[in-house]
């Protein structure tokens, strides 16, 4: 199944969504208005993108400490995500997570997560929840290929696989843990080839790529509706940004290396993709979906800005349900 | 009420019936599937999993966020340490984290203490760690009534709770009632009444320090026995009115002493103005000594703290003023 050509275009307005909602949030860091830490999505958003599109409003799915990204794709409010960004009353955590711990529920966005490797079981748990349920929900993880190192992703597929459940584990393949080379943390190429031990299919795409990996997506969700188990579905990608976008931070990577994905890019593939394929999506077109983002974006942070701070007493709050 | 005597192990296995009863909601996973629960609830509900605490743990965390409640049995503590990341950094954050948008209703039960010679690894009570984390609740029942009354409480209650029951405890016997109840989380029980000096006992130390009450009245030494159920909350209130009231108190732990649970009592009652001025006498603490615990009955015995040596911290008291 191929998306409409309605669809794309959709996938182009959240890709470029993502990406304008990110270098805001990057220059409010900076300048000092957002606190802690920022992780950029900017390079991977085909992924997300391509994955939720493939989902329904009812499916779940879990993020990790790069996660403005999966909530943009999955229906977050921006002005509920800036706001928590900006450590406001109003923003999606009442201004107790900030970017590593937005969530929200009632879009079956089950959370960012500052631990990698953490969201693995907990999404792995909504899975268990939809099967039980049984009216074919499915669940899917958001991960990078550092988790993938991690025991909680072998004994996560490994009982995704034994109970059948319907699970998507989608590996954002960016060849970097942090700082640190894929190259120095696992000997085989393709990730997903682990597959094969816990019994589970797999597939490999250029995560660059909204369409394969909108295709991709829309197979494996239709095996785990119909009850067929998980896929573990690993989408080539990479960051065009550091690790954090904190000042000064670290990047090893090689600069030819980043000059090649960043020729890459997939939202100009996409808008390529369109011009080509239709012929009637043109730069004019492509520059007003623009404008429009950047009018959301603005009003995001004019949203953050006129939500208060929380009281300090309300750091008390929430520690337990009642 | 009308009463039965039941042991303490099958005091929980009842609340785990009568509570799966109640809500169909609820599920077990366990690396081994209790048969009675299988056969009454079926292997949907009642799941045997991998021997991979991390993940059954964070699947319970999930399925709870995601509208089920999760009942999980470790077995072991010791077994819980392999899931510390999800209990730690997930579970007892996660709704605060998230600014309380979703509850997670999780009950983790696990055996904790020693005498048993299953020596270090197997003979552990490390629940002040978890007394440290905000966000968990945390029980320890001492009888089968306060097991089964408590866990229904577990169950039912909308956040994280972690039940650590006692492994010399399983085989005790004691009375329930046929009935409904539950135990409120959070209620500490005055277990025997005295006015000379108060102990304050977590889990099968209760029963130790029940029977040295029973040797020190014949020395006409009245003890009070307070047994806090709960260690998060604390009931402070009952434990400081038992030490107002006796201005004496032994701490009676089969943890070591080190920022354990004994020690945040101690401080907890120190720290309160009018307990303070109350005490005769400095609070005495009872714990297991600070070690790894060994294998073999001779040095496992000498390590945990016993009746004698609770008769031997009230005798101190009682001299001190």
């Amino acid at each position: 199944m191929t998306a409409s050509p309605e669809l794309q275009r959709q996938m182009l307005r959240q890709m470029q969504t993502i990406r304008r909602f990110e270098e805001r949030a990057s220059d409010d860091y900076r300048n000092g208005a957002i606190y802690g830490v920022v992780h950029c999505y900017i390079g991977e958003e085909a992924v997300a993108v391509g994955v939720c599109s493939a989902l329904d409003a009812s499916d779940q799915i879990i993020s990790n400490h790069r996660g403005h990204g999966h909530c943009i794709a999955k229906g977050a409010d921006l002005n509920r995500m800036m706001a928590e960004l900006y450590g406001r009353v109003d923003g999606y955590c009442k201004g107790k997570g900030g970017s590593m711990h937005i969530a929200d529920f009632a879009i079956g966005m089950l959370g960012a997560n500052g631990i990698v490797g953490g969201g693995l079981s907990i999404v792995t748990g909504a899975g268990l929840a939809a099967q039980m349920e049984g009216k074919g929900g499915v669940a899917v993880c958001f991960f990078g290929d550092g988790a993938s190192n991690a025991g909680s992703f072998h004994e996560s597929l490994n009982i995704a696989a034994s109970w059948k459940l319907p699970m998507l584990y989608v590996c954002e393949h960016n060849s970097w843990a942090a700082n640190t080379s894929s190259k120095m943390t696992h000997a085989a190429d393709n990730m997903s080839d682990r597959a094969a031990g816990y019994g589970i299919p797999s597939a490999v795409v250029d995560g660059n790529d909204v369409m394969a990996v909108y295709d991709a997506a829309v197979e494996a969700v239709a095996r785990a509706r119909a009850g067929e188990g998980p896929t573990l579905l690993e989408c080539k990608t990479y960051r065009h940004r550091a690790h954090t976008e904190r000042a000064g931070a670290v990047d090893p990577r090689p600069a030819e290396e980043i000059a090649s994905w960043m020729a890459r890019d997939p939202i100009p593939m996409l808008v390529d993709h369109l011009k080509q394929q239709q012929g009637q999506f043109s730069d004019k077109e492509f520059q007003a979906m623009d404008d429009e983002i950047m009018t959301a974006v603005e009003a995001s942070v004019a949203f953050a800005e006129a939500s208060p701070f929380p009281a300090p007493e309300a750091a008390l709050e929430d520690v337990f349900a009642d | 009420m009308s009463m039965r005597e039941i042991s303490y192990g099958r005091a929980g296995m009842e609340a785990l019936v009568e509570e799966m009863r109640l809500d169909p909601k609820t599920l077990h996973l366990a690396t081994d599937a209790p048969p009675d629960l299988v056969e009454e609830f079926g292997a949907s509900r009642v799941r045997a999993t991998p021997i991979a605490e991390n993940a059954f743990t964070g699947i319970a965390i999930g399925a709870a966020g995601s509208g089920l409640r999760p009942i999980v049995n470790w077995s072991m503590v010791t077994f819980c340490f392999v899931a510390m990341d999800q209990i730690v950094n997930q579970a007892s954050k996660i709704h605060y984290m998230f600014g309380g948008q979703q509850t997670f209703p999780i009950v983790f039960r696990s055996s904790v203490g020693g005498g048993t010679s299953l020596a270090a690894q197997h003979s552990q009570s490390p629940y002040s760690m978890f007394m440290n984390l905000a966000g968990l609740k945390l029980i320890l029942p001492s009888t089968p009534y306060d097991m089964k009354g408590l866990l229904k409480s577990a169950i039912r209650d909308n956040n994280p709770v972690l039940s650590f029951e006692s492994t010399r405890l399983m085989g005790l016997k004691g009375e329930v009632p046929d009935e409904d109840y539950t135990v409120p989380i959070g209620v500490a029980d005055v277990k025997r009444e005295g006015s000379d000096v108060t102990v304050i006992a977590l889990a099968w130390l209760v029963h130790e320090a029940l029977a040295a009450a029973e040797e020190m009245d014949k020395e006409g030494v009245s003890v009070e026995v307070v047994d806090p159920r709960t260690l998060f909350p604390l009931d402070e209130e009952t434990m400081r009115a038992s030490v107002q009231k006796t201005g004496r108190v032994v701490i009676a732990d089969e943890a070591g002493p080190t920022a354990g649970a004994a020690a945040e009592i101690a401080a907890l009652l120190t720290e309160d103005p009018a307990t303070f001025k109350a005490l005769a006498a400095p609070p005495k603490r009872v714990c297991a000594l600070q070690v790894p615990i060994p294998y073999s009955p001779s040095m496992e015995n000498h390590v945990f703290p016993d009746r004698k040596r609770i008769i031997a911290g009230i005798r101190e008291v009682m001299a001190a003023g």
